[in-house]
Order: structure tokens, then C-alpha cells, then sequence
């Protein structure tokens, strides 16, 4: 066979394999059956970014989409043991509405991408990036982009993932947690984690000139917390709550930090000054890896950890029943 | 030719994977099924990944393949184990 | 292409084949382990697949993407094997 079609026929089979997956994800009424088609699905579009030439996308998908969304979604599934998706929810009127909307967003989606990728005469961002990429301070682009060009937006996101995890911890104390794991999963707790946390500081180390960064080590370090969570250390690896709250900004603080100090050297907010760019990117991708981990982290745990409020003051969560 | 003997890793690789994949499917038994699996994967495993370090024939890329199959055999192994011990404390209730 | 990579990227065809038939058990079930032993299948074949798409794409940092993906379904298989009946 050819070459092309090979590619043609692996490209197929990806395409047909991840549809089928998803669909089986969200078919059936045994939600637990639905998580364990989701996490395959996750891992599964993992090898389709890979093979995108994203292995950027590859390593936070299997990171994120496949690790700890799976993760979540479970401890979620904790609560109620016998989950099922209801009979009036399926195939009434709102899931037809939805699967109508689902195909016009489809219908959409492959008009525009028909019209932009067949377009005549393209404008490629790649190559204004590659153009600018000695400039940047690194070698990988994806960093370069995240970090430098559209440093900004990736400030944003990490107010939002703060947003997120604020939203979590108002809504209560954190989920039951788990007994003391036996001989087997102790075991295998007593390598994975250190491993995790070594990948995790050389996807950040690497991030500079290869596929890495930030993102995808602050997920490795939250799956080493949901890890130490299974196998019944309750605090997942975290330090106290007043050094947590000092993680979760500190993404964040280092950033608006950073911007601050160059705003005051004249330039504009988060310019980075000529030489300092690779220092500064390593710096602001270090404090974002610790407060992205500590926030899935946080998230997975579902709440305040214990020893979150100080003692004196009221909790009054757990009160409001009670109040007259 | 190197390149030779490294294919022939690689195809005998692929080929212990479908073992694992039939049976998967043609075992009876949930245990059956999963000796099956962890036995064929790690060997096809381990097959690809010397298959791929002849056809490289780089140090460091060997190394780094040699790694991720250790991983693989001790990741799935203990899943396997996880997963029959749920198993067995299921047909127990 | 030589044929090298022309055997390549068949196996790795053949080897997707072959997670696709692994996954039928997934669909089939009957039991919750079963299914999860499916996902195990992919996990594997999935750093399978990963590895044979390093040299095919030229871009050696796929690896490195395996090595997260063992990890990772690592984590998957034990976040999955942990029911209710663990709690405190």
C-alpha cells in the first residue's frame, strides 16, 4: 500500500475508534460504565493529538482529560452508589433538543472549517510565530505563545481556574475521604508518586525548548495529590491551608509581580525586558505549576481541607439549618 | 540489516497484542481474561520497544524506551491485580 | 518513504485494528472489571501506538508522551478500583 493511504486508513480508524468511544460514553444508563468510556475516550484523543503533531495537547490531554477528569468524575459517582441517568431524561424532549443543537453546532463547526482550510490564500500565524520565536526567549513555540506573546491570556486563565477553585471551596468541607490503602495499592502509591513528581519538574524544565510546560506539570503534580488521596493520606501531599492559599495565588502573583516590576521599567505591562525573557517565562511557568496543582488538587478533594478555617472563627456552613 | 531483525520485533510485537485483544474477547472467564491481557501486552510491549530502539539505534532513545516499558509492566500489572481484587470483593457481597 | 517506515505505519494500522476489536469486550461487558480491563487494553496500546508514531512523525517528543500516558493510566486504573465501600 501506499503511504497516503495507510495514513488515510490510520487516520480512519482514529476517527472511527474516538467516535465510537464518545458515543459509548454517553449511551447507557450506568454512569459509571459512562466514566470508564470517558476516561478511554481521553486517553484515546491523547494518541489523536500525538498524531495532530500537538504532543503539546497530547501530554495535558492524557494528563487532564484521561487522569484526573476520570478521577473527578468518579469521586462525584461517590455519592450515589446506584447512579443511573433518570428514564424521563433520556430520549424525552430536552435530549432531542440537545442532539438538534449538537447537529447544528456541527453543521457550523464544518462550514467554517471547509470555507477557512480550503481558502486560497491563507494567512499563517505559525509562520509570523516562528519568525518571532528568537525573540521570545525560548524554543518551543507553544511556550512562547503562552508565555510571552499572549502572556496576558494565560494571566486570565489562571484567574479563572482561581475562580473555579473558590467556587469549590465555598460550596462546603472536603469529600469523605478514603481508608488506608492495602499492601498492593501502597505499593504502587510508593513508586508512582515520586515518579509523577519527577515528570512533573522535567515537563516544566523542558517546557523552555520541548513539548512541556506549566499546564501539563501542574496536572502531573494534582495526580500525584489524587494518588496519595486514594491510598488514604487525606491531605493528598498538601501542605497546611495557610500555605495553600499562598499557592493558589501564586501563578497568579507572580505574573501581575512581574508585569508590575516592568511596567515601572517603562515598559508595557508583562514586556519582557531584552535577555530576561527565558528567566522570566521559567520563574512565572515555576509559581503557575505549584498553584495549578494545588488548584485540581483542591477541586479533586471537593472542599475545604481540614484546618481551612482558623479556630475562632464561625463555620457557618454547617449551621444554616439550624438557624432560625 | 538491522533494520530487519528490528522489524521483526515490531511484528511480533503487533502480534502478541492481537493474542492479548482475542483473548480479551474469547476467554470466558473475567480472570482468564485478564492474564491473558497483562501477559501478551507487556511481552508485545517489550518486543515493540526493542524492535523500535534496533530500528533507532540511538543510546538514549534506548534507554528511554527500555524505561517506559519497566513502567508499563509494573502499571499493569498492579492495575491487573486492583482489578481482580474488586473483583473478587464484588462476587463476595 | 522507505520501507521501513512503510512497515511501520502499517503495524501501527494493524495495531489499532486490534484495539478496536480489544474494545468490543468493553462494550459487551457484562461486568463494570471487564470493562475496565478494556481501558487497560487501550492504555497499553495506546503507549504502543505513541512510540510507533515517534518515528513515523519525526518528532521524538511523543516518548515522552507515552511515559505520561502509562503514568496517567496508572493513576485512571487505581481512581477506578477504589469503590465505596474504602471509605473511613
Amino acid at each position: 500500500m501506499m503511504a497516503v493511504q495507510l495514513w488515510q486508513l490510520l487516520d480512519l480508524l482514529l476517527a472511527g475508534l474516538t467516535l465510537g468511544l464518545g458515543w459509548a460514553a454517553v449511551s447507557g444508563p450506568d454512569l459509571r460504565r459512562s466514566v470508564v468510556f470517558f476516561i478511554a475516550f481521553g486517553l484515546l484523543v491523547a494518541v489523536v493529538w500525538a498524531r495532530l503533531r500537538a504532543p503539546d495537547l497530547a501530554l495535558a490531554e492524557a494528563a487532564i482529560g484521561a487522569g484526573l477528569s476520570g478521577a473527578l468524575l468518579l469521586s462525584a459517582l461517590r455519592d450515589e452508589p446506584d447512579a443511573e441517568t433518570s428514564d424521563d431524561v433520556r430520549g424525552g424532549p430536552v435530549a432531542a433538543l440537545v442532539s438538534l443543537a449538537g447537529l447544528a453546532l456541527a453543521a457550523a463547526f464544518a462550514w467554517v472549517m471547509i470555507h477557512t482550510l480550503g481558502a486560497a490564500d491563507p494567512v499563517r500565524l505559525a509562520d509570523q510565530i516562528t519568525a518571532q520565536l528568537p525573540n521570545s526567549g525560548v524554543g518551543n513555540p507553544v511556550t512562547a505563545v503562552l508565555l510571552n506573546f499572549r502572556a496576558y491570556d494565560t494571566l486570565l486563565e489562571l484567574a479563572v481556574l482561581l475562580a473555579a477553585v473558590l467556587g469549590i471551596l465555598a460550596l462546603g468541607p472536603a469529600r469523605t475521604p478514603y481508608r488506608a490503602a492495602g499492601p498492593l495499592l501502597d505499593g504502587l502509591i510508593r513508586w508512582l508518586v515520586p515518579l509523577l513528581i519527577l515528570t512533573a519538574g522535567y515537563l516544566l524544565w523542558a517546557g523552555a525548548h520541548a513539548p512541556g510546560g506549566a499546564f501539563q506539570a501542574g496536572a502531573m503534580l494534582a495526580a500525584a495529590a489524587v494518588m496519595l488521596r486514594l491510598g488514604g493520606h487525606t491531605i493528598a501531599g498538601l501542605p497546611r491551608p495557610p500555605m495553600q492559599r499562598i499557592l493558589l495565588t501564586a501563578g497568579i502573583a507572580a505574573f501581575v509581580l512581574v508585569g508590575v516590576i516592568t511596567t515601572g521599567l517603562g515598559l508595557a505591562f508583562l514586556q519582557y525586558p531584552g535577555g530576561w525573557s527565558g528567566g522570566l517565562i521559567l520563574l512565572i511557568e515555576a509559581a503557575a505549576t505549584l498553584a495549578i496543582a494545588t488548584t485540581l488538587a483542591l477541586a479533586y478533594i471537593g472542599g475545604r481541607p481540614a484546618g481551612w478555617v482558623s479556630e475562632g472563627s464561625a463555620d457557618t456552613t454547617t449551621k444554616i439549618g439550624g438557624r432560625d | 540489516m538491522s533494520d530487519l531483525l528490528g522489524i521483526l520485533f515490531v511484528l511480533t510485537g503487533i502480534a502478541f497484542f492481537a493474542a492479548g485483544s482475542i483473548g480479551v474477547l474469547r476467554l470466558p472467564d473475567l480472570h482468564s481474561r485478564l492474564h491473558a491481557l497483562t501477559k501478551a501486552d507487556n511481552l508485545g510491549l517489550g518486543l515493540l520497544c526493542a524492535g523500535l530502539a534496533i530500528i533507532d539505534g540511538g543510546a538514549l532513545n534506548a534507554v528511554k524506551l527500555f524505561l517506559v516499558w519497566v513502567l508499563v509492566l509494573a502499571a499493569s500489572a498492579t492495575a491487573a491485580h486492583l482489578i481482580a481484587q474488586q473483583a473478587l470483593r464484588q462476587a463476595d457481597k | 518513504m522507505t520501507t521501513t517506515t512503510q512497515i511501520l505505519l502499517a503495524s501501527t494500522a494493524l495495531l489499532l485494528l486490534t484495539l478496536g476489536m480489544g474494545l468490543a469486550r468493553a462494550m459487551i461487558g457484562p461486568s463494570l472489571q471487564d470493562r475496565m480491563l478494556s481501558v487497560q487494553l487501550l492504555g497499553t496500546g495506546g503507549v504502543a501506538v505513541l512510540l510507533l508514531l515517534s518515528p513515523l512523525l519525526a518528532i521524538p517528543a511523543l516518548v515522552d508522551v507515552a511515559l505520561v500516558l502509562a503514568l496517567l493510566a496508572a493513576v485512571a486504573a487505581a481512581a477506578l478500583t477504589r469503590r465505596e465501600v474504602d471509605d473511613v
